[in-house]
């Protein structure tokens, strides 16, 4: 059993003998229940540090969005010196480590594609070194053209035609979190020790396909170990060795984090849980009078500061799917341990009070893992935060505990991966409203009038059978759910060969349990297409080719989003169905399949590419986004909506359900006293029904409004709102978007 | 206005006495009332989150209405009460320990037996139960006030609205005159039934010096409000006049400003009725 002097007064013996943070967070953490009194307010420090750091946000949101770019260094570990928030500040950062050399400077990162890293520079008017043209294309291959050499052509049909779409295959996958904890805990050499160990015990000479990659893999994740400590030490720390006190474990765990994101630029980039964990430290140092409260709060401030910094170089395409600029930069707080205990502790709320001592924020998209059994106080703090910034999201820790265990990160907007144990291949979505459309018109796309499906006979009649639309959906159903899965194969095998996370997966287990999440979109309206054709009656119009491209509805039909049975129960039916289908086929490195309805804000885009819906939806127009009932589909009110969205089993869609709404704060009570405890009830009612997920807004439309004409006004540079699975700034959404938001129904009564 | 006419026929002398037999509601028949619709969260209708039932048909025509799609007595979906608290149990779990229903309206009273029976149903479960009423069709006669007193057996909090303190005031503003309302709140002050007062501030209707004192005065001597809110007049239910092709009468009156709201509740001292915070010290 190792010993270090830095894990003085540390209990417990599992953590010391094998790596496991869980279990030493069960040995060491302290439960809190009290309530948010005892938070400070910001320091001077962090107040001028955050202030520099607005200047420099609205400087970029002037300059268009990006304030700076790399153009001639090739991203990675050591291929910066440090890097502050301004030089002669730099004294005030109790967490240091930039991505670049400079704050909010996007760093170049080739090897997704380089095509797209190119672009990214020349949209926003920078020249990249003209190089890296020969070295990406002549010289090393890049991920984008490993999976473009081995797509079928059916499968860049399907891709181009946008019924699979959002396909990490130009960019990082992303959605790996590495446990960044353990560098505090450990230090680099005990881990690189242990991976050494891994690589010794790896096979027994047989030199399989899968012993030789996993020796490669580990060889690649002992080497990131090593230049993660470089890159520490150009700031001056050595990371050798564990953290001696709370400052270095928030600084070590920040290094952990700053490797990851100096090496691959998925979608999602998030940091895990890390809260209970720091708490540890801090509370021991409290306990020896090494750090005051003020001290404390401060090293969470800045620690969290440098996750709002976060920033990747992206191209207009991929901009317009995830708008707003979004890293995912997840971090969670709360839930229950396995034992029963709350995880709350002190250091909880100092991460949600970061709201309060540097305003709203979208990043890092701070998650609240909910249980009704969590303290009384903490969930009316978390109300309140929710009311004051609507910065947060909340998401069903008893559903996802049984699943993931008691020390699982929210990997991407609300995915859950056990930490340190688990990675996923992330693989967008699948949109089952143009599959419907499919079914209907024979495979041939209602928007380009290609054969993109198989030419299935198309459906002729006027009115459409139920019986007979359900028979072809579910064929062509069967089709998407086998090439979308051989899709995302061909894209994670090559993501794994010319893009592999070394330094996330040097902090994840060797022997990783891989989860391949696929998802859907249009959810709510293949439901209510599909109750509308059941219920009432759906005529077919079609253009001269025979090719329906609207619909007529006639009658009234029950939708999703009123807790009607008889619309939820073709939810039910469709998730079951796409899931099951998804299961039969081979997925990569035998990993387990699961499945997510959300969308984020892609749902504007793969609205645009799908025609009219037998719902009553117009070509084009926004689909709703993640779980979410369609617009004006409710008529019973918000927690009608939630009754319905709660049907959904999370073991059936364990990659995650996302739903949105938005309150205005007259509707929430009358007090903010009201209000909150409003909010809390709202929270117990849905999730002890087994929902999932909740990103709540409190505001009025005439708010969303304002901030859209205008956006100059100071109150609405930082005015933070949730979208499905993350938050953004609402002033950095396209107008489409911001109309599309606005469009939704607030819950408002009058 | 001021008569009984087939439509109340329909909603309370159409019905079989609930006041007796509401023990075996397991056998009985359950009692069809005509509602305008249902609001699964409903925060500013009572204590809680609260299902609220909007009851179909209203005599009063208040010019500040913002539901006037409520007041056509032969409108409404016919539900029967039992089938409402089917639908309201489902959101049990919202209801923490404050909520509960609100039956609102239109104007619950004008089917008393439909709420009787719907409150007796909640108070079987233990759940809070709340009537929003304007109160207008009280009276101290057979046969509406034996049912009233029964209903007032189920119901633990009324919300009542006072628009205007002047008789002609009162006509006025919503057609009719108040006397029914004012004689409701002191028979639910003589009978200690707890009471949230509500006032619709209305510029240039009933803000006047003289009503708020009338006003103020009348609420003191009342010895069972709880609370007394004062709710701002809006414009945002004018595109249901327009769609009910129904002139707008308050046309060109805008909703009172911050300043305004808070002049009037303190002229109303609503901050002295405090009744419903010590029901939260009591959770």
């Amino acid at each position: 059993m190792a010993e270090k002097e830095q894990w003085n007064g540390l209990k417990g013996k599992i953590w010391k003998m094998e790596i496991n943070t869980r279990a030493f967070i069960q040995a060491n953490y302290t439960p809190y229940y009290g309530d948010s009194s005892f938070l400070a307010g910001p320091t001077k420090g962090t107040d001028t540090l955050w202030g520099i750091l607005k200047e420099l946000q609205k400087e970029e949101r002037a300059k268009g969005g990006v304030l700076d770019m790399d153009t001639n260094v090739v991203s990675g570990l050591t291929s910066h010196g440090p890097g502050y928030i301004s030089e002669e500040t730099k004294e005030l950062e109790q967490v240091v480590g930039l991505q670049t050399d400079k704050p909010l400077k996007r760093a170049f990162m080739p090897y997704g594609g380089i095509k797209m890293a190119q672009e990214a520079c020349t949209t926003h008017g920078y020249e990249p070194d003209a190089r890296f043209e020969t070295i990406f294309t002549e010289y090393h291959k890049t991920h984008n053209q490993g999976v473009f050499d081995a797509y079928t052509p059916e499968m860049k049909k399907a891709r181009h035609n946008k019924i699979i779409t959002g396909l990490p295959d130009t960019y990082g996958r992303g959605r790996i979190v590495g446990d960044y904890r353990r560098v505090a805990l450990y230090g680099i050499d005990f881990l690189m020790e242990k991976k050494k160990e891994d690589f010794d015990n790896c096979g027994n000479g047989t030199m399989t396909d899968d012993i030789i990659r996993q020796r490669e893999e580990i060889s690649m994740q002992y080497r990131a170990l090593n230049d993660m400590k470089k890159m520490a030490a150009s700031y001056g720390y050595d990371i050798s060795q564990p953290a001696k006190d709370a400052r270095e474990a928030v600084q070590w765990t920040y290094f952990g984090y700053l490797a990851a994101i100096k090496t691959q630029n998925g979608a999602a980039m998030s940091v895990g849980r890390v809260s209970t964990f720091l708490d540890i430290y801090i509370e021991r140092d409290l306990k020896n009078g090494l750090i005051t409260e003020q001290e404390a709060q401060e090293l969470i401030d800045h620690f969290v500061m440098k996750c709002r910094m976060v920033k990747f170089a992206r191209v207009p395409s991929y901009t317009q799917l995830f708008s707003g600029d979004p890293v995912w930069a997840t971090l969670e707080v709360g839930g229950l341990g396995q034992d029963g205990r709350s995880m709350v502790t002190k250091t909880d709320y100092r991460f949600l009070h970061t709201l309060e001592n540097m305003g709203p924020s979208p990043e890092p998209n701070m998650t609240i893992l909910y249980s009704s059994r969590l303290p009384e106080n903490f969930k009316s703090y978390a109300a309140y935060i929710s009311i004051k910034t609507s910065s947060v999201q909340y998401e069903n820790d008893d559903v996802m505990r049984p699943f993931w265990g008691d020390d699982y990160s929210i990997c991407c907007c609300v995915s859950a991966t056990q930490t340190g144990k688990e990675m996923q291949f992330f693989g967008a979505r699948a949109n089952l409203a143009k599959c419907l459309l499919y079914a209907i018109n024979g495979g041939i796309d209602e928007k380009t009038r290609v054969q993109v499906g198989p030419a299935y006979k198309p459906i002729t009649s006027e009115y459409l059978d139920y019986d007979e639309v359900m028979d072809k959906y579910e064929k062509m159903l069967e089709w998407l759910a086998g090439l979308y899965v051989n899709t995302l194969n061909v894209i994670q095998y090559m993501h794994d060969k010319y893009y592999y996370e070394a330094a996330e997966m040097a902090l994840i287990d060797t022997d990783v349990r891989r989860t391949f999440a696929t998802g859907i979109a249009g959810f709510s309206h293949v439901i209510d297409s599909l109750s509308a054709i059941k219920y009432a009656k759906v005529k077919v119009i079609r253009g001269q080719d025979g090719i329906g491209e609207d619909f007529e509805i006639e009658g009234e039909f029950p939708r999703y989003g009123n807790d009607d049975d008889r619309a939820d129960e073709i939810g039910l039916w469709l998730l079951k169905t796409f899931m099951d289908q998804l299961k039969k086929h081979h997925t990569y490195r035998n990993s387990e399949a699961t499945t997510s309805i959300l969308t984020i804000t892609s749902n504007v885009v793969y609205g645009k590419a799908t025609g009219a819906l037998p719902d009553g939806r117009k070509a084009g127009e926004p689909l709703s986004p993640g779980a979410n009932p369609s617009y004006g589909a409710e008529k019973n009110g918000l927690l009608a909506s939630l009754n319905s969205v709660a049907k959904l089993p999370y073991s059936w869609a364990l990659d995650g359900i996302s739903n949105t709404q938005t309150i205005s704060p007259g509707a929430l009570g009358h007090s903010l006293n009201e209000q909150m405890e409003n909010l809390v009830n709202v929270m117990d009612g849905y999730f002890d029904q087994g929902a999932h997920h909740l990103n709540v807004n409190v505001f009025g439309i005439e708010k969303l409004v304002d901030a859209m004409e205008h956006p100059e006004k100071e109150e609405y540079a930082n005015f933070t709102i949730r979208v499905s699975g993350y938050a953004v700034k609402f002033i950095d959404l396209t107008k489409e978007q911001q109309l599309d938001v606005i469009a939704r129904s607030a819950h408002e009564r009058m | 206005m001021e008569y009984m006419d087939m439509e109340d026929m329909r909603h309370t002398e159409d019905k079989p006495d609930t006041t007796k037999k509401q023990e075996d509601l397991s056998v009985k028949k359950s009692v069809t009332g005509f509602i305008h619709s249902v609001e699964t969260f409903g925060s500013v209708d009572g204590p809680g989150i609260r299902f609220v039932v909007f009851m179909q048909g209203c005599k009063l025509r208040c010019q500040f209405c913002h539901n006037p799609d409520t007041w056509n007595r032969r409108g409404g979906e016919p539900v029967t009460a039992e089938a409402i608290w089917d639908q309201a149990f489902k959101y049990r779990g919202y209801w923490g320990k404050k909520g509960g229903i609100t039956a609102s309206g239109g104007e619950p009273l004008l089917q008393m037996d439909f709420i009787i029976e719907l409150f007796v149903r909640a108070k079987e479960e233990g759940i809070h139960t709340c009537l929003d009423t304007a109160g207008q069709p009280f009276s101290r006669y057979h046969p509406f006030f034996s049912k009233f007193n029964r209903l007032m057996q189920v119901t633990d909090l009324v919300l009542l609205d006072i628009k205007h303190m002047d008789r002609e005031g009162h006509k006025a503003l919503t057609g009719s005159y108040p006397d029914p309302i004012l004689d409701m709140a002191r028979y639910l002050s003589d009978i200690r039934k707890p009471v949230w007062l509500r006032h619709v501030l209305v510029p240039g209707k009933n803000d006047a010096e003289r009503y708020l004192k009338q006003l103020d005065e009348f609420a003191k001597s009342l010895n069972n409000v709880e609370r007394f809110q004062v709710l701002p007049y809006h414009t945002l239910g004018v595109y249901k006049w327009e769609q009910l092709r129904i002139p707008y009468p308050l046309a060109g009156i805008e909703a009172p400003s911050k300043e305004q709201i808070a002049y009037v509740k303190k002229r109303l001292h609503t901050e002295d009725y405090t009744g419903y915070q010590k029901e939260t010290q009591r959770d």
